[in-house]
């Protein structure tokens, strides 16, 4: 057994919930970059061309990238031999309240979906454990942003429907979201599982870096099809026309009941964030 | 070349502008979201007084993040403003002339808009640094409960935007998009 103190925990969110919304990561960066140096529609460069002036600003100031600092997810890979001294759940939220409170981020959650009361300090966060094999304690936090949150959608599609239903329920799903994520977007997709397991799937897609396709060469393919159909779609950048709809379209599967096909589209803006750290 | 607007804005000026129109914002402009339009409305519903001069306003539709010692402001780009829809109407019938946000509108916000000669524009989404800078003063003049969602009064220099809807209900979602494909058959 290995012993990993509470306010360590604490101490790497808290960090990890100030960096990811002050710098963007390197993929997604350079994703943005080469999307600039690729667009064809004029306008359509001037506003990536804005976007990366945007996260420079932030690289040299450390404001956030984006005023939505979101609410904060936070995946925990929790090796099974270590054992946490103190409250884990606890810990997690005490880091994102001292990291949105002293990181001068954005606290955008309310207590109770219909009475609405800020709680003030951008708690709780939203919590998913993994248990694994080893002695490490690996914490991913990912601020998600709720203009693109709203946009995402989940179909419990047929068997029947096969590929061709998968593919055009996440093309329409952008399509119907058209300007509202703030394109260019980052598209997870879900495939196969239960109704809460595709969402989930969908939101795990979203911390793959951009440039790293799925291992499976058909997932691969589907991945790189769907990119190239969504940027067929003229939307653009902000929804103003262009080519760059989406940067990157990432896809997580598992196995699935034999009647079913649940497929989630989770959209994230072009301020995709997320960061890491291995206790 | 971007044209100066000065704000408040008058509906003749607001009238004269163009869906694509590239814009710089200076004067005072206010913020608010959904909490704050809910009480807005809730309040010009009972025929109270408002905490802003609606009239000739430009509303941006913003939470900023919390000011860091020595700024005006924090992190400051647009909301998503559909979910505005719901109450825009009832502030353009009082006299606001514009709107900043992004994302797409309802058509009874549009019909409002053509009605009284108001104005969408949208901000670029995801820039919240870089649009900060533009905001020279900023001032929380109502709602200070609700935080980033309080009613604050901001004084912007040359703050840029794009007029999304115009007030004839010109759409720059429509024609940007066809535009560039019809640029593609070519």
């Amino acid at each position: 057994m290995r012993e990993v103190k509470a306010e360590r925990i604490t101490e790497a969110v808290k960090r990890l919930c100030i960096e990811a919304n002050s710098y963007l990561s390197c993929d997604v960066k350079s994703c943005i970059q080469k999307s600039c140096e690729e667009e064809p529609w004029p306008q359509a460069k001037e506003i990536l061309e804005r976007i990366i002036e945007n996260y420079n600003i932030s690289d040299e100031t450390g404001a956030p990238v984006c005023q939505d600092t979101g609410v904060a997810c936070v995946f925990v890979k929790l090796g099974q031999e270590v054992h946490v001294d103190g409250d884990l759940n606890e810990a997690i939220h005490e880091g994102v309240r001292q990291g949105y409170t002293e990181g001068y981020l954005r606290k955008s959650v309310v207590r109770d979906p219909l009475d609405r009361v800020n709680t003030g300090d951008n708690t709780p966060a939203m919590i998913y454990f993994d248990i694994v094999p080893g002695d490490t304690l690996e914490i991913t936090v990912a601020p998600k942003g709720f203009g693109s949150e709203n946009m995402s959608r989940i179909a419990m599609l047929r068997p029947s429907d096969g590929l061709e239903g998968v593919k055009s329920f996440v093309i329409r799903a952008v399509e119907e979201a058209g300007p509202n994520p703030c394109p260019p977007i980052v598209v997870g997709v879900g495939v196969g599982g239960t109704f809460d397991k595709a969402a989930l799937l969908a939101k795990k897609a979203l911390l793959r870096p951009l440039d790293q396709r799925h291992p499976e060469p058909f997932w691969a393919n589907l991945e790189k099809e769907l990119l190239e159909e969504i940027n067929k779609l003229g939307i653009g950048p902000q929804g103003f026309g262009g080519k760059t709809t989406a940067l990157a379209v990432n896809i997580e599967k598992f196995p699935t009941h034999i009647a079913g096909l649940p497929v989630a589209v989770n959209i994230n803006c072009h301020v995709t964030r997320h960061q890491t750290e291995v206790l | 070349m971007p044209i100066n607007v000065k704000a408040p804005l008058s509906r003749e000026e607001a009238r004269a502008l163009r869906a694509g129109d590239s814009c710089l914002i200076s004067g005072v402009i206010y913020t608010a979201r959904d909490a704050a339009h809910k009480r807005l409305c809730e309040l010009a519903a009972k025929g109270e007084k408002l905490p802003l001069d609606v009239e000739n306003s430009i509303i941006y539709f913003v939470g900023p993040t919390p000011a860091k010692p020595g700024q005006a402001i924090g992190s400051a780009g647009p909301t998503t403003a559909y979910r505005m829809d719901a109450y825009s109407p009832t502030l353009i019938s009082l006299g606001q002339t514009g709107m900043i946000g992004k994302g797409k509108r309802g058509p009874e916000v549009i019909q409002a808009m053509k009605e009284h000669g108001a104005v969408y524009f949208g901000a670029i989404g995801g820039c919240g640094a870089l649009l900060s800078r533009c905001i020279k003063k900023a001032e929380v003049i109502a709602y200070d409960d609700l935080g980033a969602e309080a009613i604050r009064r901001l004084e912007v220099e040359d703050f840029p935007v794009i007029v999304i809807i115009d007030s004839e209900g010109n759409n720059l979602y429509e024609t940007g998009k066809k535009n560039y494909l019809a640029s593609l058959e070519g």
